[in-house]
């Protein structure tokens, strides 16, 4: 599903240039949950970046379900983000003035789908995470646990290739967090293949492989 | 954005309602310089119907024109001499002006407002009397309550009768003392009053109207002991002819009959209705177009509102767009909802300031119409197409005002969504 060789991404501030990814490879297949951790300044957010198709990379080769992304527009890049690829934030990212429901048809609604199919499916995946009776309250009146699990539907609502998650439980507690991470498996059984940034050890070790970087290269875990 | 489904304008709704009191002070500029603009040419509007009519209702192609002294030296002639019209000019230029329709000498007792005794019995009025043809009411009409005008018959059989003001009605008369038929004295001669009129001006011109009584010509002249002279000339010009072309024809006539220096700026004075529209006119368009300046820059200075507004919410939504990016919305979905962020809010507040103008004016207008008092400012008003003008200039403006906020959310990175 994921194929990265040879990955390169530098940024530069001023006169000052800092090499951040110094040739990442690594591969995930369809339907694999994988963690990906590295301390602080290892480059793994920037590498979720450039698999969410937010960042461009320098050099190397990204392919995406056999596609390859390189040098995409603007416009192109968001039309391949609603096509193939699901968010899930650490701080949810819920937009506050809309109702659960809303946020989670807002991926559907750039797809340019009939508001009443639209709210039809944002139902629907609201009763698959639990939280049907929920789906007309504010993000504000949610807690913590809720509000990502809402973000999960968010992130599945456009059918997506891929659900990139990016620290899913850093602003959980423990129970919270395990309630979190026991959806994001019952998906990944559905067959959706996951890619989990983390850098608690006991959430990347629900996951089934932990791919790990460290100074811009992967150290272990790149290939099945 | 496909305009025509509810989505954009929910959204639209829920973006504007979030913080409505911010929504509301950011747009009153926008309402208040629309409303200004309204108000000010509405006002001027008003201000230009009540000064006209106020010069009533007298006829715009009238025209006057009375002898004075010469400035230049004429065939053997001093300068400085006295120009006096007689009835003889009257006679040449009904016969030789082409662009008249009519010619009417006056004649007055005293100047301007003087005041000339009048008796009927034991009271006493100070008015204001005049020798006249029955054409001149063609050239300033008057309204007759009772009775008739001066006529021909009056004027060759030199008839000594009256027509009187309703002031002077007031003056001599009481309340339901029989007018018609009965004498009054001006200046020791004995006239019957055959008609009471009314003006159609308004204000002091209506009163020193009202005030005045009207004799025949022919009569006033000879019980006055004026002769053949003639006060000034009415001069009602064809409908055709501009008012400058007939008053030059008839100058150069004058001067030729005179003996005035055909160069001679002087000899003559002259008083047009038309000229006195027209500068009118001027006056009153430059008024409106100052209005608009003004409104409008008021109008700019709240689109500025509106557009620093939008540049603040844009910075507080970075996360919002930036989350609206990473989950697929293109550059152009972003650049037209704040575009037609802006230009809603600009439009909507546009609208309610068009609104309480249109409904102040009204307001006004209605009170002065219930009032009875026809001062200088009558119905007060904008046409349509100065409401739509204005209003299409504040979509322009909006849309303008939208560019830089849309840009500013341009420059939101869908990477804004994953910092924490």
């Amino acid at each position: 599903m994921i194929d990265l060789l040879g990955i390169t991404k530098t940024y530069t501030t001023g006169a000052q240039s800092l090499q951040v990814l110094k040739g990442v490879d690594l591969a995930v297949e369809t339907g694999e949950l994988v963690a990906i951790m590295g301390s602080s300044g290892s480059g793994k957010s920037t590498l979720l970046n450039i698999l969410g198709l937010l960042d461009g990379y320098d050099e190397g080769m990204y392919r995406l379900d056999g596609k390859n992304m390189a040098q995409l527009t603007e416009r192109r890049a968001a039309e391949l983000r609603r096509e193939m690829l699901g968010f899930v934030f650490q701080s949810f990212n819920l937009i506050g003035f809309k109702s659960a429901a809303e946020n989670v048809a807002l991926p559907l609604y750039y797809q340019k789908v009939p508001r009443k199919e639209r709210l039809r499916r944002s139902h629907e995946l609201l009763e698959r995470v639990g939280l049907l009776e929920w789906a007309d309250h504010l993000p504000s009146q949610m807690s913590g646990g809720q509000k990502q699990r809402v973000a999960i539907a968010r992130a599945l609502a456009a059918q997506p290739r891929v659900i990139l998650a990016d620290e899913p439980t850093g602003a959980l507690d423990s129970t919270t967090s395990e309630e979190v991470m026991v959806l994001l498996k019952e998906l990944n059984g559905d067959g959706m293949t996951m890619v989990v940034v983390t850098h608690e050890a006991e959430i990347a070790a629900e996951c089934q492989r932990t791919i790990r970087l460290r100074d811009g290269l992967v150290e272990t875990g790149a290939h099945v | 954005m496909r305009w025509w489904e509810r989505d954009p304008w929910l959204e639209l709704a829920q973006v504007l309602l979030r913080n409505p009191f911010r929504t509301l002070l950011s747009s009153l500029g926008v309402g208040w310089g629309l409303f200004m603009i309204l108000i000010t040419v509405g006002a001027s509007n008003g201000l230009e119907e009540g000064v006209k009519a106020d010069m009533g209702n007298r006829v715009k192609n009238s025209a006057f024109l009375w002898g004075e002294s010469t400035s230049l030296p004429y065939k053997g002639y001093a300068r400085g001499r006295g120009i006096v019209l007689t009835t003889m000019d009257v006679a040449f230029l009904e016969e030789n002006a082409t662009t008249l329709e009519a010619v009417a000498p006056r004649n007055q007792l005293g100047g301007w407002r003087g005041g000339n005794n009048v008796t009927h019995g034991l009271k006493t009025a100070a008015c204001g009397v005049y020798g006249d043809m029955p054409v001149y009411k063609d050239i300033d009409p008057i309204v007759i309550m009772e009775g008739r005008y001066i006529n021909e018959r009056d004027l060759e059989d030199r008839r000594k009768v009256a027509v009187i003001g309703k002031r002077v009605r007031q003056l001599l008369f009481d309340r339901e003392e029989q007018v018609l038929g009965s004498h009054i004295q001006i200046q020791g001669v004995t006239f019957t009053v055959v008609g009471v009129y009314r003006s159609q001006q308004t204000g002091e011109d209506a009163e020193e109207s009202e005030n005045s009584i009207f004799t025949p010509y022919t009569t006033f002249n000879h019980a006055f002991h004026m002769g053949d002279r003639v006060g000034w000339l009415s001069l009602l010009i064809r409908e055709d002819v501009p008012g400058d072309t007939a008053v030059a024809e008839v100058l150069r006539l004058l001067k030729a009959q005179k003996s005035v220096h055909p160069d001679d700026p002087r000899g003559f004075g002259h008083w047009s209705m038309a000229e006195m529209h027209e500068e009118m006119t001027t006056v009153f368009s430059a008024f409106r177009w100052v209005s608009f300046v003004f409104g409008g820059l008021a109008l700019f200075a709240g689109v500025i509102g509106i557009m620093n507004i939008m540049l603040i919410t844009i910075k507080e939504r970075t996360r919002e767009l930036g989350v609206r990016r990473a989950l697929g919305a293109t550059p152009a979905n972003i650049v037209v909802q704040i575009m037609v962020e802006t230009l809603t809010l600009t439009v909507l507040a546009g609208l309610v300031g068009g609104i309480f103008g249109v409904a102040t004016l009204e307001a006004l207008d209605a009170f002065l119409a219930a009032s009875e008092d026809n001062g200088i400012f009558r119905h007060p008003h904008v046409t349509l197409d100065v409401l739509l003008t204005a209003l299409g200039t504040m979509t322009v403006l909006g849309a303008f005002a939208g560019v830089l906020p849309a840009l500013r959310a341009l420059r939101v990175e869908p990477v804004e969504a994953l910092r924490t």
